[in-house]
């Protein structure tokens, strides 16, 4: 069966507006149904690459989803297909209330009262915090306020999901908790990270970029066992 | 880090908590305009508003203390505005005294302008209290939202409740670091260095709102903010606003012929 292509990039390079050149010629496809990790050291061009895929960051023509080019003219429909969550949650949770929050991307798509409310509740229902549509975001926890980022997307319906970062600045338990609630979607992801034992956990393939460039991507398990590979870009000296 | 929310009653459960947030805010505009436009030194009228006031924060449940800890926050505010008028109003003069070559009188007039203002300043404190306290923030806002108020400020407003307490957080942690290494030196050192702090944390909030719209326009939005109506305007609701507003009225016509 030959899976369909979600995510296309072909031959993507991007110079920050100060010339500082942050990917050079990266070609990557992301099929559905599959969850495929991004690992790279800090400042290889992860994010970066991230903030392509739903459009915030637009190289006319180098990226296509399900093959159309993301452009100007098909961003609503792009950004209500790849849902991307943030690293940082305070950045992503910017409402009064929880419920306002995972209601934002729904209200936006245009979505009716009754359709919101049922998104809302199926997004909280699917990151394991059904009940909490009313707290605000400043009284959660670290843990609670990632997860309320994921459901913040997954109320979209999205057929990929992006998330930078999910474990960054959790305890173990925390991180432990976002595995199991990742693991439990049936979603295509990609997962942006360094945290390899996730990476294990979570992802069949793995893309390893740095400076700008993609220098491996394959079988997670294959590149997890070339140390030679993940010591030349800074991601061995790890306890796997 | 823990902070005190403003809304922190809100979450109890009175009579005043389940009135509909837009049925509030317009008996407090009312109340505040009915204060505001009693001429001064009207001390009856005074009274019957207080009267109003502390029967509803009874209602509300909301501990006394709270209120009147918070509405006494207010009063240096409005001492330093209001203090020079009873040397500038003419009239009576109650007594003066010289200061080198000056003399400075103080006018009943004046005296009685003030305690008026003192008087009006507390009573409309109060009833914002009351409606801070029994109301969500968010309610609040929606409140705001569904009574006309532009979409603009309301999201403004709802930003700056979202992010005031992170941003008060980000101090604390520079003020840690910093004291940590010792912070001390010459007046004009220090001076320079909370000058920084003050120029990093603009530039953080700055880069935080780039990541912040980053985020919402990653979930459609396009300018136009689009919220649900979730309000509930009861019986409960029409029959408060009639009430209070039928008081405010005939207190004004009691002291209209009195």
């Amino acid at each position: 069966m030959i899976m369909q292509e979600l995510i296309t990039i072909e031959n993507l390079s991007f110079s920050y507006p100060d010339g500082q050149k942050a990917l050079t010629d990266v070609s990557l496809g992301i099929y559905k149904g599959e969850s495929v990790a991004i690992v790279g050291p800090n400042g290889a061009g992860k994010s970066t690459l991230v903030l392509h895929f739903n459009g915030i960051l637009r190289s006319n023509g180098h990226v296509k989803l399900l093959g159309k080019p993301v452009d100007d003219n098909n961003l609503r429909w792009v950004r209500s297909r790849v849902g991307l969550v943030f690293q940082n949650p305070d950045d992503q949770l910017f409402s009064p209330t929880v419920f306002d929050d995972v209601a934002f991307g729904p209200m936006n798509m245009g979505y009716s009262k009754a359709e919101v409310e049922q998104a809302v509740k199926m997004a909280l229902g699917l990151v394991g915090m059904p009940g909490f549509e009313k707290r605000s975001p400043h009284h959660l926890s670290v843990g609670e306020k990632k997860r309320i980022a994921m459901a913040t997307v997954l109320s979209m319906s999205p057929e990929v999901l992006v998330i930078d970062e999910p474990t960054s600045n959790l305890d173990p338990r925390g991180k432990w908790d976002i595995i199991e609630v990742l693991k439990g979607l049936s979603v295509t992801r990609v997962i942006v990270s360094h945290d390899l034992e996730m990476v294990r956990e979570l992802c069949p393939r793995m893309v390893i970029i740095d400076r700008g460039r993609v220098a491996a991507d394959g079988n997670t398990a294959d590149i997890l066992a070339d140390k030679k590979l993940l010591a030349a870009h800074g991601l061995a000296a790890c306890s796997l | 880090m823990k902070h005190s929310f403003i809304d922190q009653y809100s979450n109890r459960d009175s009579l005043i908590h389940r009135l509909d947030p837009r049925s509030k805010l317009v008996a407090t505009l009312a109340f505040i305009a009915a204060v505001a436009l009693t001429p001064s030194a009207g001390w009856l009228v005074y009274c019957l508003y207080f009267i109003i006031i502390a029967a509803l924060i009874l209602l509300s449940r909301v501990p006394l203390l709270y209120i009147s800890r918070r509405s006494l926050v207010i009063i240096p505010f409005v001492l330093l505005v209001a203090i020079f008028i009873p040397f500038f109003k003419e009239g009576e003069v109650a007594f003066g005294f010289n200061i080198w070559a000056w003399h400075l009188s103080l006018t009943h007039n004046g005296l009685q302008l003030l305690w008026s203002i003192l008087a009006k300043s507390w009573l409309s404190i109060l009833s914002l209290i009351l409606l801070t306290s029994t109301t969500g923030f968010a309610s609040l806002l929606k409140g705001l939202e569904q009574l006309r108020m532009p979409r603009v400020m309301v999201m403004l407003l709802s930003f700056m409740y979202r992010y005031i307490f992170l941003l008060t957080d980000e101090v604390m942690r520079m003020k840690q670091a910093r004291d940590s290494r010792n912070f001390g030196g010459k007046r004009l050192r220090q001076m320079s260095i909370v000058g920084n702090m003050i120029g990093t944390l603009f530039i953080r909030s700055y880069e935080r709102g780039e990541r912040v719209y980053a985020a919402m326009v990653s979930r459609g939005f396009d300018g136009h903010s689009r919220t649900l109506d979730r309000l509930h305007f009861s019986r409960l609701d029409t029959c408060f606003i009639t009430a209070i507003i039928l008081v405010l009225v005939c207190i004004n016509l009691f002291n209209l012929y009195y």
